[in-house]
């Protein structure tokens, strides 16, 4: 990722606005560093030049606050430091500029006790009431354990929005939910069925995954990332990887590039089988939902079969990955891509001529491009509201820099192009697995692990199924992790949710939420 | 609408039992399950499945435990919307403490008799995540369990098994 015209131009125009920019080095990254009363003036001028927040995060180092946020365009990213002094942790607010960028100082604020002044919400965010108000689990002294009591209390008291006037009335749905899934709290406002407001109130599968990859060896924190959302294990697990291997100075040879692209390709396609036939069984058309989860569960033992795990948990390892692919399971997954597109050419035709789900997808959860593009939304949901991005085809990594990555777009933004843009997504991924097993070169798996230097830092950014992952990694001495921070395409696309289902009826939001299926876990952390 | 039809005739019937000889422990397993239910709970059981912290992972397995393939339902375990209305809670994740009031909520809403099933590593002994300031670990710290089954995530094949167990 070398530093291309844009940034270039733009080190020009802030240099003219007075903001001072020191440029320092980092393998395979771009770092800026400013001073902190100039960064929310840098994103004044960041915005003006349709620059993309991508992601921010904080660092305790002794007696200072390292506060990062990561931008991007035209497939070119930029992380943006500030440091502030421990003493006085005060910064002004890139939300008043970035929407994007609200939860996530909320969380960096709840976490680090780091005050963003000016900013549009001053309510919190991740904390609920397992530690409290001024006692920070991410600051280095706050211990692993906390001092919790023995039973967390709910958090009853949370600020929500409120509605005023005949006939509106309130709608508290979870934290438990009635499916099998995960759990969240939601508020809505309604009258009579329709939508008048949406209130996400998230946080409750909060695990201390930041706190808890302190002091990990690379090994235990691959297993970690892993873990922060098990539908992307595959996805996360490489970008924590490829983020130690910038750290390390390891490169990873090229078949194990080869086989990570496989593996993350067939983590998109069974998502995607299982969720397009659940966004169907939402409006009770329960044929697609049989038909796609019978293929979602072929494709899965396919996975145990081939690679020993039927969700391919932990088998990105740092420096490689564990698990060679033989010519027999090769032959094994060509067979399986072709009897999947038969199938899948049978049933799309069949979910595409169905009035009932015409009547009930098109139209309904509308997000339009604009709203789309202020909250940064990624993956599936961004490209079904013209949000050309993709991280495999514009900030290619291995094995996609060999490769034509043709991305699916679309600008109808309703419930039927997220869903349509995820079968092309399929299509795609299948013939890249195809791809990716013709030029499956011999040689190793892995490469040997170089301990990297104390405080060396890498950022691994990848395109995971839900959209582009970024995942920050600074090392300790002896190859201890002293900073893990991952950010899931979730934490951006959630408050696209609360856009999307305005003006829906209440009976739509199940559908509305699953057809942009954000991650409580990785949102959560 | 033709299109439709001729897919589902096309496809038949996949669920295992009549299918697959290969996979003849699922079968077997099944009707296993069955015979205990029919004896204590006339021929159902119903199931209501608690998130209490974990990543997902879990949850996309005992989805798949409703897939043609597997089809619990026709052994009579059926998962439910509320606490109300079942008999065992399956408890999966190393309980956030977020969610600890939810879940001994979860619990108390729950008549009796009643079984919690802790599913997946971390419900059985906080797996990953273990005992920390956010996460109380094992299900079993924060209400009494009856079973575990273990797995990360534990496969459907794995889940019936645990179920039979629960039940004998």
């Amino acid at each position: 990722m070398s530093a291309s015209n844009w940034t270039a131009d733009f080190l020009g125009q802030l240099l003219n606005a007075t903001i001072t920019v020191e440029q320092i080095s980092l393998p395979a990254t771009t770092l800026w560093q400013i001073e902190s009363h100039q960064w929310q003036q840098f994103a004044e001028l960041a915005i003006q030049q349709n620059v993309r927040w991508v992601a921010g995060w904080a660092e305790h180092v002794q007696d200072r606050f390292f506060i990062n946020a990561c931008f991007e365009k035209q497939g070119v990213y930029l992380l943006l430091r500030t440091i502030v002094n421990a003493a006085k942790p005060e910064l002004p607010s890139q939300a008043t500029v970035y929407p994007a960028a609200s939860r996530s100082e909320r969380h960096t604020r709840d976490m680090f006790g780091i005050h963003f002044t000016d900013h549009p919400d001053n309510r919190r965010w991740t904390r609920h009431q397992a530690w409290p108000e001024y006692s920070f689990p991410l600051r280095k002294d706050f211990p692993v354990q906390g001092a919790p009591e023995a039973i967390t209390p709910p958090d009853k008291d949370y600020p929500f929005v409120k509605s005023y006037g005949a006939g509106t009335y309130e709608i508290p749905v979870g934290p438990v939910h009635a499916g099998i899934i995960e759990p969240g709290h939601f508020r809505f406002q309604a009258v009579g069925e329709l939508i008048l407001n949406l209130e996400e109130r998230l946080g409750y599968v909060h695990k201390g995954i930041e706190k808890i990859a302190e002091g990990r060896t690379p090994e235990a924190l691959a297993r970690l990332a892993g873990r922060v959302s098990g539908d992307t294990t595959v996805g996360h697990c490489w970008a924590a990887c490829m983020a130690m291997e910038q750290a390390a100075g390891v490169r990873i040879p090229p078949r194990a590039a080869l086989i990570r692209g496989i593996l993350a390709e067939r983590e998109r396609i069974a998502n995607h089988l299982g969720d397009m036939g659940a966004i169907c069984n939402d409006v009770a058309f329960v044929f697609a939902q049989m038909q796609l989860t019978r293929l979602r569960e072929l494709w899965l033992r396919t996975n145990a079969m081939v690679f020993g795990h039927r969700l391919l948990m932990d088998k990105i390892i740092p420096g490689g990955v564990l698990c060679d692919l033989s010519e027999s399971s090769c032959t094994l997954i060509k067979q399986d891509i072709i009897q999947l597109r038969k199938e899948l050419s049978e049933i799309m035709p069949a979910i595409d001529v169905n009035s009932s789900l015409e009547d009930r997808l098109y139209t309904a959860g509308y997000l339009p491009e604009e709203t789309a593009a202020a909250f940064g939304t990624l993956g599936y949901v961004g490209r079904a509201s013209g949000q050309d991005f993709d991280v495999r085809r514009d900030a290619p990594y291995a094995p996609y820099d060999q490769v034509t990555v043709k991305v699916a777009l679309e600008n109808q933004g309703d419930i039927a192009s997220r869903l349509w843009v995820r079968y092309k997504e399929i299509r795609t991924a299948l013939r890249l697995i195809e791809e990716f097993i013709d030029q499956l070169v011999a040689g190793d798996i892995g490469s040997e692990w170089q301990i990297p230097a104390t405080g060396s830092e890498g950022l691994g950014i990848v395109e995971g199924w839900r959209g582009e992952i970024l995942a920050y990694i600074r090392f300790d001495a002896d190859n201890k992790i002293s900073r893990f921070y991952p950010r899931d395409p979730s934490i951006l696309n959630w408050p696209a949710l609360e856009k999307l289902v305005l003006n829906n009826i209440v009976p739509d939001f199940p559908v509305c939420n699953k057809s942009l299926n954000g991650s409580y876990s990785g949102n959560d952390l | 609408m033709l299109r439709l039809f001729n897919k589902i005739r096309k496809t038949g019937i996949v669920t295992e039992t009549f299918k697959a000889p290969k996979d003849a422990e699922l079968e077997q397993l099944g009707i296993e399950i069955k015979r205990h239910i029919d004896r204590k709970f006339s021929g159902s059981i119903a199931i209501r499945e608690v998130d209490a912290g974990s990543c997902n992972g879990c949850e996309l397995e005992i989805h798949a435990l409703n897939n043609p393939y597997y089809d619990i339902e026709r052994f009579g375990i059926h998962f439910v919307a509320s606490p109300r209305h079942a008999d065992v809670l399956l408890v999966t994740g190393p309980v956030s403490r977020h969610m600890q009031t939810a879940l001994l909520r979860t619990y108390e809403a729950t008549p009796n008799p009643k079984w919690v099933v802790a599913v997946g590593d971390c419900a059985a002994c906080g797996g990953e995540f273990g005992v920390s300031y956010a996460s109380c670990g094992a299900v079993s710290n924060v209400i009494p369990v009856d079973m575990v089954i273990p797995g990360c995530p534990p496969t459907p094949l794995a889940l019936m098994k645990g179920l039979l167990g629960l039940i004998k």
